[in-house]
């Protein structure tokens, strides 16, 4: 088996995390897409890292994370304070600024 | 370099069921089916993590993302309502085609260029890791990167500020004291609500769950002593199907209990009695009165 199949692998998840993305109404789970979308980059920053033989791919894949765990209390945040105001999680009610 | 026989055969074992449990996350009706599944991505890249020379990092995976993030999104899953399903209605005309069409053209290209594109032969980590790899990571996170370090720990203590700044609620109106909820509560009764708290849920020989109603001193069921959430979802059960089981269970008590001879007084008493006996619809209305004011 050749190394890339893992980056072939990656490429996979992140078009499936994309496709939630566009295709899925409840923001939370538009959310996990993009949870599932930053994974894929991480597995393809550690596969380069061992094709290269350097770990610093290994260590943007952990700023990958930390960014990625800020970005959930945010998000989530932002989340629930709308769905205090609508009394809906769904990505189409978010539509205020709508005329 | 190719990778060892046994790390094949775990890329190809994980790598479709990685794979199918994405694909869950894109169609699985419900949020929580969706958020099991991406853990199962994630623990799967955890393993991958490890076999691929960095363990670190696949800890990490586990802490932070299975452990953290996820947890999370679960929280708030619950937070919002579990059963906030999709809804299945489009709102802009043919959005579902064009994002299946971008995410399949989004799979192609990303695939194309991984097929096209030449890489050169794999190192492998040996070298960079070699005392361990958490050294090696170390090494280079506060070394070359020790700016990058704290100002990620900066955007940390900015996120928890966000999530509470966010999450805060503000007091609008003044806080209720007893006297005017008292007040409301007498007014309230010319709109035909109960001065008394709402009963509780029925109380039965063999049931005393949330979902089933209580039985009035008439006899009849209490629809409102069910939660209104429960009433809501239609997951209340009727007095009648309880009452039906436990008569069956004291039928056939009692048909054993003829084979085996003189009763004990515990299981004919119900028997007895009648269905209704056992009902006793103010059974747990001290314990929860609090806690019900507020659901209902």
């Amino acid at each position: 088996m050749e190394i890339t199949n893992y980056l072939g692998l990656a490429a996979i998840l992140f078009a499936i995390g994309a496709a939630t993305v566009l295709l899925r109404r409840n923001a939370i789970v538009v959310f996990m897409g993009v949870e599932l979308m930053l994974n894929a980059t991480n597995l393809a920053f550690v596969t380069f890292a061992r094709i290269h033989g350097d770990v610093t791919g290994q260590v943007l894949a952990f700023f990958v994370m930390v960014v990625a765990a800020a970005e959930v209390v945010v998000g989530l945040a932002i989340i629930i304070t709308i769905f205090r105001s609508r009394r809906s999680a769904s990505v189409d009610d978010v539509n205020l600024l709508h005329s | 370099m190719t990778a060892s026989g046994a790390e094949a055969a775990l890329f190809w074992v994980l790598a479709p069921l990685m794979v199918l449990a994405a694909l869950g996350l894109l169609f699985a009706r419900k949020a929580v089916h969706a958020a099991v599944c991406v853990m199962f991505v994630m623990v799967g890249l955890a393993i991958l993590y490890v076999a691929q020379e960095a363990p670190f990092l696949g800890v990490v995976q586990v802490v932070v993302y299975t452990g953290a993030v996820m947890m999370l999104f679960l929280f708030v899953l619950m937070l919002v309502g579990v059963d906030a399903a999709d809804s299945l209605t489009e709102t802009i005309k043919g959005q579902r085609w064009a994002g299946v069409l971008l995410g399949l053209g989004l799979a192609v290209v990303l695939l194309g260029v991984v097929a096209q594109a030449t890489f050169p032969p794999a190192v492998g980590l040996a070298e960079a890791e070699e005392l361990t790899n958490p050294v090696a990571l170390a090494r280079v996170l506060l070394g070359d990167y020790v700016l990058a370090m704290e100002v990620v720990g900066v955007l940390l203590v900015t996120a928890a500020l966000a999530g509470l700044v966010l999450t805060h609620r503000r007091r609008l109106s003044v806080r209720p004291t007893q006297r005017v909820l008292a007040a409301a509560r007498v007014a309230g009764i010319e709109e035909g609500r109960s001065l008394t708290p709402l009963p509780a849920p029925g109380v039965y020989a063999q049931n005393n769950a949330m979902d089933t109603p209580a039985l009035g001193p008439d006899g009849q069921p209490l629809p409102h002593s069910v939660p209104r959430v429960l009433r809501i979802r239609g997951q209340e059960r009727s007095a009648t199907a309880v009452l039906a089981e436990e008569e069956t269970l004291v039928q056939r008590d009692d048909l054993r209990l003829i084979g085996v001879g003189p009763s004990s007084g515990r299981t004919a008493e119900p028997a007895g009695e009648g269905p209704e006996g056992p009902a006793g619809p103010t059974g747990s209305a001290g314990e929860d009165e609090d806690s019900d004011g507020e659901v209902r």
